[in-house]
C-alpha cells in the first residue's frame, strides 16, 4: 500500500554485488514536498521521484518505506532500512553516528511562520519539529523551544496560540503560507546546515559510492535541477 | 472510487467529499481500525499468558523461578513505555537476526557491531530485504503484539499474584486437607477462584491497552491515531484534496470509536465478573445467592 518500487528487477540482474537485495529506503512521509503520502496511500514527493531516479541510475532495485522521523537513525543503524531519504540535513552531529551521500538540495533558508509579524522570534515560544537543524537552532536562540513529533503539529501549535511561531525549512512552510490567509513568513532567513543528503550506515560504503556517483551524474546533466523546480517551484535553490 | 472522481479539482459539495472519504488513504485509515482490533484480540490473550507465567514463577518454590519471575516484573513494571517500545524492540530483532546470522553464516569475515552499525548477513536478515512489504509489516505487527504482551504480561502478573494471595487461605487449607498435593491445589482450588479478584485489576489493563496502540507506530505499524493525524493535517495544493486543519473532527471519530469500545468492554467483563462470582464467598457472590428467584432449588 504504502509501497513503491523504485527501479525495475529488470536493472537488477545486470550488475553484481550491489544489486543482489532490495535497497529499502527510509523516509518519514509526513513532510511535503519533500515526502508525503499522497491521496491513494502512496509514498510521493521530490525524494521518492529522486530515489526511483538515482536508483536506475545506479541498477538498484529499491523500495520506499515509511517510518516515524523520532526513529529514523536508530532503525537505519539497526539495519532495517538501507538508506534514509527524509528531508534530513546533512549535519555534523548526525555525520557521527551516520553517512551522508553529497547533497541533492542545496543548503537552504529555513524560515518562521507566525501569525503576524509582530511576532517574538528571540524571547518568545517557538515551535520546531524534534531533532532537526531547526530545533537545536531555536534551543541556541534564547527563544523557547516547543518540539513537536510532526512540523505539522508544530505549525498548529501556532494557529492555537500554543506557540508565537514556527521554525522550519523554507520549502516547506512557504506553501503553507501561499495557501492559509492567517499565517505568514516573519523575520528573517537562516541558512542552516549543509544542505539534504540520503544517509547511510557508515559501513555501507559501497552503496554511498552508488548512490553518490548517481547525484552526480543527475547534478551534471542538469535533471537534479529540473525535479528541484518540478516540485518546489521556480523560487527554489538550484545547484549552479 | 466513484465515476465522477476523475477530476477532483472541479467536485463540490457531496460529491467532493464522497470522493475524499473513499481514497485510497482514507482506505488505508478505515483498515487500520482492524488492525487495532485485531492486535488487541491477539494482544490479550498472551498478555494474559504471560501474566499468570509470571505470577506463578514468583509464588515458585524454586528460588530461581521466583527471581526469574520477580525480576521480570520489576524491571518491565519499572521501564517506561516509550522507551521499551524504543529499544526494546530493536534489541529483541537485533537478538533474533544475531542468532540467524550464528546458524547461517558461520563465515562472515566482518564483526556484526561495527561502531554504531549492527552488520548481518543478508541471508539472516529478518525478513530478508528482498522480502516484499507485506512480510515487513507482518514481522513489524508479530514483534509489536511479543512487546505489547511481555509489557502487559508483567502488570498482568501482578494482578494475578495479588488475586492469588486474596483466595481466603482457607479454601487452599480444605484442599490440602483433602488430602491435594501443592500442586492440585493450586490448580483446581486456587485458580479458579480467583478470577474474581483479578478482573477488576485485569480490565483495568484491558481499557489501558487499548489506548496504547499509537506507540505502534513507533514499530512501523500504522493505527488509526496515526491516520487520524496525517489525514486530518492541513493539506496544501500538493494534494489532491486540499483542506484545513481538520484534526478536531478525525480525533472526534476516534473518540466515538474509543467509547464504543470501552462501553462494549464493560458490558463483556460485567458478564464476566458476575459469572466468576458465582459460588464465590465474596460480597458479590453473596448478592448471587440471594437474588436467585423465588421456587428455584436453594
Amino acid at each position: 500500500m504504502k509501497t513503491i518500487l523504485g527501479a525495475t528487477a529488470l536493472a537488477a540482474l545486470g550488475t553484481a554485488a550491489l544489486a543482489q537485495d532490495t535497497v529499502r529506503i527510509g523516509t518519514e512521509g509526513a513532510y511535503p514536498p519533500y515526502n508525503f503520502i499522497n491521496d491513494a496511500g502512496d509514498l510521493d514527493g521530490y525524494e521518492i521521484a529522486l530515489g526511483a531516479e538515482l536508483c536506475a541510475r545506479a541498477d538498484l532495485a529499491c523500495e520506499f518505506v515509511s517510518n516515524d522521523w523520532d526513529s529514523i537513525i536508530p532503525n537505519l543503524v539497526s539495519g532495517n532500512y538501507d538508506v534514509i531519504m527524509a528531508g534530513m540535513s546533512i549535519t555534523d552531529e548526525r555525520d557521527e553516528v551516520i553517512d551522508f551521500t553529497q547533497n541533492y538540495i542545496p543548503p537552504a533558508a529555513s524560515l518562521y511562520l507566525a501569525m503576524d509579524e509582530g511576532a517574538d522570534l528571540e524571547g518568545g515560544v517557538v515551535a520546531a519539529q524534534v531533532n532537526t537543524i531547526q530545533a537545536g537552532h531555536v534551543a541556541d536562540s534564547g527563544a523557547t523551544l516547543l518540539e513537536f513529533a510532526t512540523p505539522d503539529e508544530a505549525v498548529a501549535a501556532v494557529r492555537n496560540g500554543e506557540a508565537d511561531a514556527v521554525f522550519a525549512d523554507g520549502e516547506y512552510l512557504l506553501p503553507i503560507a501561499a495557501e492559509s490567509g492567517d499565517l505568514m513568513i516573519v523575520g528573517d532567513e537562516v541558512p542552516l546546515g549543509g544542505g539534504v543528503g540520503a544517509g547511510l550506515r557508515e559501513s555501507d560504503g559501497d552503496l554511498r559510492e552508488a548512490l553518490d556517483g548517481a547525484i552526480q551524474s543527475m547534478k551534471d546533466d542538469g535533471s537534479l535541477n529540473d525535479l528541484i523546480v518540478e516540485w518546489f517551484g521556480e523560487d527554489a535553490a538550484v545547484y549552479e | 472510487m466513484f465515476p465522477f472522481c476523475e477530476d477532483p479539482s472541479a467536485l463540490e459539495g457531496a460529491r467532493w467529499m464522497a470522493c475524499y472519504l473513499t481514497t485510497g488513504k482514507h482506505m488505508a485509515f478505515y483498515a487500520s481500525f482492524g488492525t487495532v482490533l485485531v492486535l488487541l484480540a491477539v494482544t490479550a490473550p498472551l498478555a494474559l499468558l504471560f501474566g499468570l507465567g509470571g505470577a506463578l514463577a514468583t509464588r515458585s518454590a524454586v528460588a530461581p523461578l521466583r527471581w526469574l519471575g520477580q525480576g521480570y516484573t520489576a524491571i518491565v513494571r519499572g521501564v517506561p513505555d516509550v522507551v521499551f517500545f524504543l529499544f526494546f524492540v530493536i534489541a529483541l530483532d537485533q537478538g533474533f537476526e544475531w542468532l540467524r546470522h550464528q546458524a547461517l553464516c558461520p563465515d562472515w569475515p566482518m564483526p556484526v557491531r561495527q561502531g554504531n552499525d549492527f552488520v548481518v548477513c543478508a541471508a539472516a536478515k529478518l525478513p530478508s530485504n528482498s522480502a516484499p512489504q507485506w512480510m515487513h509489516e507482518a514481522y513489524g505487527f508479530a514483534t509489536a503484539v511479543l512487546t505489547f504482551a511481555i509489557v502487559f504480561g508483567a502488570f498482568a502478573a501482578n494482578v494475578l499474584s495479588g488475586a492469588m494471595r486474596a483466595v481466603p487461605r482457607a479454601q487452599v487449607e480444605t484442599a490440602e486437607a483433602y488430602g491435594m498435593t501443592r500442586r492440585q491445589a493450586t490448580r483446581r482450588v486456587l485458580l479458579p477462584q480467583m478470577w474474581t479478584y483479578a478482573l477488576p485489576g485485569l480490565s483495568n489493563l484491558w481499557m489501558i491497552l487499548v489506548k496504547a496502540t499509537p506507540l505502534l507506530f513507533l514499530l512501523g505499524v500504522e493505527d488509526v491515531v496515526y491516520w487520524a493525524r496525517e489525514l486530518g493535517a492541513m493539506k496544501t495544493s500538493t494534494f489532491d484534496y486540499p483542506h484545513p486543519d481538520w484534526r478536531l473532527w478525525y480525533f472526534l471519530a476516534l473518540l466515538a470509536f474509543y467509547l464504543l469500545l470501552t462501553k462494549v468492554s464493560e458490558v463483556v467483563l460485567g458478564r464476566v465478573q458476575r459469572r466468576f462470582s458465582r459460588g464465590q464467598a465474596t460480597a458479590a457472590g453473596e448478592r448471587l445467592r440471594r437474588a436467585v428467584p423465588a421456587g428455584a432449588p436453594a
